[in-house]
């Protein structure tokens, strides 16, 4: 494993060279990502690792590939999509405009599930998704609409569990081992690059969602994050954090109430 | 000469997989009530399902057992258990971090991440136990373990349901003990209890 001082050094030579700053990640997790990079890429110590770092800018790409982890699925915890779809989505129908954020949405896997929820609603037309990631690479993806063909089983049965009565399939073109997303969805979609740790709020959203992102971060980068959401939602707007994610011990806590369920959606009361 | 052990090992971690269910769960129920060690189990399971191990381990014991949440400070006296889909990771400040990076021996939760990122913090203060599986994972983490200085206890392959994930462990590591699964739990209870086990020179 990776020592303390020469994870200290990467990420000093990251954010002065290139303004990525991963000084409050959560350590544990950023040492194996080290680790792994090494792995992978093959250095065989720390001193190349960070030499190639220095001098090859176009490296870095793939330095904050691997450092932000980009696992996610559709409809992926399928209980919560159905809350959304039976409970959240009637108060968003009421307002005139919905305005939706996924933040750190890596792939878009979710984006595209909101999108099919708030088509399923006759919702879509006056929606936006605003989808962003700190990573370039991955969110063109989203823009493809394009995903493994491997993977459309377990969607649509993530998909069925969370209330969904149309066939699955109906939503996408298979063409060999991909799986193309019927354009009509992404209609909707805003996509960015947007750093939570050093990038503003850009607007004001009746939902946010924000899911198994805030686990990289240590407590303090998690309670900044949490407040540039509070300040970015609407008055009693949604905020949906990751299956294993809680608010409870942080500085906005008092200001929002979870949803009875317990599914992790919180609803902001002032 | 007996030695205190009440206050020696602040953290058990406990890694399993197929067949190690029924072990789990008797050294749990043999677990001192009164430890001052906090718990780590780490059980390879399918995922996606909503996590009934929880409930099952809360049946046989009057530890407190949580399903971890992200940033959880780590207690005393408690049984954590590695949520299905996460790895599961301690940090400095004594608190766990999840990640949901690839998985480790086609497993998250993985029980190499949790086993070598509790090693290096807890030291001689941990103790690892590998039980049955039929997967690689925790061989490099039960190392990682008796390499700064903690005390390993590996399931006797031939008395496991299934003998290769112990096995795996003990092609490359040491282990303190190498017990039939049935003698861990009491093994366990003893270290962790105020004399020196019977038989235990360490």
């Amino acid at each position: 494993m990776i020592r303390d001082e020469d994870l200290n050094l990467l990420i000093e030579e990251l954010f002065s060279l290139y303004g990525y700053d991963f000084s409050n990640y959560a350590k544990a997790s950023l040492r194996r990502r080290v680790n792994r990079l090494m792995v992978v890429d093959r250095f065989p110590s720390f001193a190349e690792l960070l030499h190639r770092v220095k001098r090859d800018p176009d490296y870095l790409t793939r330095v904050v590939e691997e450092f932000t982890v980009n696992v996610t699925e559709m409809f992926r915890d399928p209980g919560l999509f159905r809350t959304i779809r039976e409970t959240v989505l009637p108060v968003l129908a009421t307002r005139p405009f919905i305005r939706i954020w996924h933040a750190g949405c890596a792939t878009g896997e979710e984006v595209y599930s909101m999108a099919i929820l708030l088509e399923e609603a006759n919702l879509l037309h006056k929606s936006l998704l605003y989808a962003t990631d700190l990573n370039p690479s991955v969110i063109e993806n989203i823009k493809r609409g394009i995903f493994p063909m491997s993977q459309m089983k377990l969607y649509s049965e993530n998909y069925i569990l969370s209330g969904g009565k149309q066939d699955f399939s109906s939503y996408y073109t298979a063409k060999y081992d991909w799986a193309k997303f019927d354009e009509r969805l992404k209609t909707k979609m805003i996509v960015a690059t947007h750093n939570l740790v050093s990038d503003r709020s850009f607007n004001e959203f009746g939902l946010i969602f924000c899911r198994n992102v805030l686990i990289y971060f240590d407590k303090h980068l998690q309670d900044r994050v949490l407040t540039l959401f509070d300040s970015s939602l609407e008055k009693l707007g949604f905020l949906v954090l990751g299956a294993r994610e809680n608010i409870r011990f942080s500085g906005i806590a008092g200001k929002f109430r979870q949803l009875d369920n317990k599914e992790k959606i919180w609803r902001k009361i002032m | 000469m007996a030695q205190n052990n009440v206050d020696r090992y602040k953290l058990v971690v406990i890694g399993g997989s197929a067949g190690s269910l029924d072990i789990m769960l008797r050294i749990v129920a043999d677990l001192p009530i009164h430890s001052p060690a906090s718990f780590v189990i780490v059980l390879h399971r399918k995922s996606g399902q909503p996590s009934v191990l929880t409930a099952l381990l809360a049946d046989k014991t009057k530890l407190p057992v949580k399903d971890v949440e992200d940033k959880e400070p780590i207690l005393p006296g408690t049984i954590y258990v590695a949520p299905c889909d996460y790895h599961l990771l301690l940090e400095e400040d004594h608190t766990f971090s999840l990640d949901v990076s690839e998985k480790v021996h086609y497993s998250r939760p993985s029980i190499d991440v949790t086993f070598e990122s509790a090693a290096p913090l807890y030291k001689d203060a941990l103790v690892g136990i590998l039980l049955s599986g039929a997967n690689a994972d925790g061989a490099e983490g039960m190392k990682a373990i008796a390499q700064h200085g903690g005390f390993t206890i590996v399931q006797q392959p031939d008395t496991a349901e299934i003998g290769y994930m112990p096995q795996q462990a003990l092609n490359i590591m040491a282990a303190s003990r190498v017990l039939d699964g049935l003698e861990i739990s009491h093994f366990l209870h003893e270290l962790l209890s105020a004399e020196t086990p019977t038989g235990l020179h360490h």
